[in-house]
């Protein structure tokens, strides 16, 4: 196994697949649910969650409907 | 413009958020004014004096070191020491560690300086500072790390917003790429020169992958967590797309470990690492315009306030100016480009793009955000705001078409051949055409020092402003305490 992994024909497409197969599982996680997609967009409004600044918190209300 | 009620300076510590911001502009003053000076160097000469403390080898390492850890560091400290506050409803950790990374810091920048003007220096781009500074730029960074981990677990909010996770991986990756380009043996105890532990190609390999890692994590990433935050308090509404923001993050951070390559194409590094460098700075151009599409479409729906807004167009004007320099730096990562464009003016112009155009432009637009709250008042003059974006903007435009002009042209007269095979112009033909550039750069850098002496005036009135308004409301409050107890 290590003498396979030490030959860098075989690690370079290893490698490869490996970084794909993460990339496409965060797309898929951050994308293909709808219900994690609407809490995902909810972290947006973080910034505005100052409860010191009554004027924005209007702005956020607002948005909020 | 929103104020902060007095109960956030009391929650949250502003203090060293402060002292951050003040260091910061005091240090882009210096470090810019000594850019423009050594910019005036290579357009006159006769400027070095024959005085060894000010040529151009020794200030260089005083501009770059001021501007990007003297400005952009103390930058990255107050803005994130506001924003981990801010978005996590907490306060910092610990104050005396927060203190200790103030003056740790500083004084790593000061000494780095003074040395560099005597001609101590390890000689290495953006590394220059000796073992010692080395030694306590580490303890300071780890202090960092301590704080603003510490913060974040005392956030009230059970997520962490994405600014703090660009905020994390830069201080991750700096203290990674510090330590390791930095590993090297002192002569002694008391002798400032020390042996780097690499040699040869991979010192040169260690060199880049750490340079191109500070432009990508400390000149970057942080300044994106920056964007993150105050792109969309200064707009009033949120940042366009959360899910984009969390893919623009771990694309952009998995990525740029792997482009220091590009700066070696055409040297003794091996082929394929260099081609690996290539590709991986082409594919950066997605995370990075994502980012930028993210951050500029936070307005969608309300452009207009880059009619009415200054210190929103200083943000969006950042972002343009990301965008461009993110197209331009993977364009220049090809090997066919590069062979013309490396080793001339070209690369300085863009670095400049970057430097001037996204770093410095979104930290004045933040800081413009910023001060009046931290002062609890408004800002003494919109209009010098408009002032410092338009003469930050003009000098922007001369120093990159003119280094554009002086590049181009260098990189083409330097292989021009005749029909016999033997060089088409001499060394020194280069250096004639390159006069003009050069002093139109000089000129772009005037301006752009002007906007900051501008804005070093706006804040001090702002602040001065601010004392004299605490001081009538405490003469006021005095006047009815008496009032009441007579």
């Amino acid at each position: 196994m290590m003498q396979w992994l030490s030959n860098m024909e075989n690690t370079k497409p290893l490698a490869l697949v490996i970084f794909f197969v993460v990339f496409v599982g965060i797309l898929l996680y951050v994308f293909a649910n709808k219900k994690r997609s609407k809490r995902l967009e909810s972290y947006k409004n973080i910034p505005f969650l100052e409860d010191d600044e009554a004027g924005e918190q209007k702005d956020k209300d607002s948005r909020n409907g | 413009m929103a104020h902060s009620a007095a109960a956030a300076t009391t929650q949250y510590n502003y203090d060293i958020i402060k002292k951050f911001a003040l260091m910061a502009l005091l240090w882009g003053l210096l470090g810019m004014s000594a850019g423009t000076y050594i910019a005036a160097e290579l357009a006159f000469p006769f400027l070095n004096f024959d005085i060894a403390e000010i040529t151009f080898g020794r200030l260089r390492p005083v501009h770059t070191t001021l501007v990007i850890f003297g400005f952009g560091g103390s930058a990255l400290f107050a803005t994130s020491y506001y924003v981990v506050q801010r978005t996590c409803q907490a306060r910092l950790a610990s104050d005396w560690m927060a203190n200790l990374t103030f003056w740790g810091w500083q004084l790593s920048v000061l000494i780095g300086i003074i040395g560099y003007v005597n001609g101590i220096t390890e000689g290495k781009e953006y590394a220059e500072f000796p073992w010692y500074v080395d030694l306590l730029i580490t303890v300071t960074w780890v202090l960092y790390l301590l704080v603003f981990v510490m913060t974040l677990m005392r956030r009230s909010q059970p997520h962490i917003y994405v600014a703090n996770w660009f905020y994390l991986a830069f201080i991750l990756a700096t203290a990674i790429l510090h330590v390791f380009r930095n590993l090297s043996v002192p002569v002694g105890l008391f002798n400032t020169t020390s042996y780097s532990l690499y040699s040869g190609v991979q010192d040169a390999m260690v060199q880049w992958w750490y340079g191109h890692n500070a432009v990508g994590f400390f000149l970057t990433a942080a300044f994106l967590g920056m964007m993150y935050y105050f792109v969309p308090k200064q707009a009033g509404r949120p940042i366009y797309s959360y899910r984009l923001s969390i893919i623009h993050f771990w694309a952009l951070s998995f990525m740029y470990m792997w482009v220091g390559g590009h700066h070696l194409h055409w040297t003794a590094l091996p082929d394929w690492a260099s081609s690996l460098a290539a590709a991986f700075s082409i594919m950066l151009l997605l995370p990075s315009w994502g980012g930028m599409i993210n951050g500029i479409m936070t307005l969608s729906g309300a452009w207009e306030k880059l009619r009415t807004d200054p210190i929103m167009l200083f943000l969006i004007t950042a972002l343009s100016f990301y965008g461009m320099s993110t197209f331009e730096g993977p364009m220049m990562s090809l090997k066919s480009v590069n062979a013309l464009s490396h080793y001339t003016d070209w690369t300085v112009g863009h670095v400049h793009s970057g430097a001037l155009g996204w770093v410095a432009m979104i930290s004045f637009g933040s800081f413009y955000h910023l001060i009046p709250r931290l002062w609890e008042t408004r800002l003494y003059s919109v209009k010098l705001v408009y002032v410092h974006f338009w003469l930050a903007t003009i000098g922007i435009v001369l120093y990159i078409a003119s280094m554009w002009v002086s590049g181009i042209g260098q990189g083409l007269m330097l292989r021009a051949f005749d029909d016999y095979g033997n060089l088409a112009y001499t060394f020194i033909e280069s250096v004639v055409f390159m006069h003009w550039p050069l002093v139109v750069r000089m000129i772009g850098g005037m301006f752009f020092v002007s906007g900051v002496v501008v804005m070093a005036v706006n804040v001090t009135m702002t602040i001065r402003n601010a004392k004299l308004e605490q001081a009538a409301l405490e003469a006021k409050i005095a006047a009815k305490l008496a009032k009441a107890g007579a």
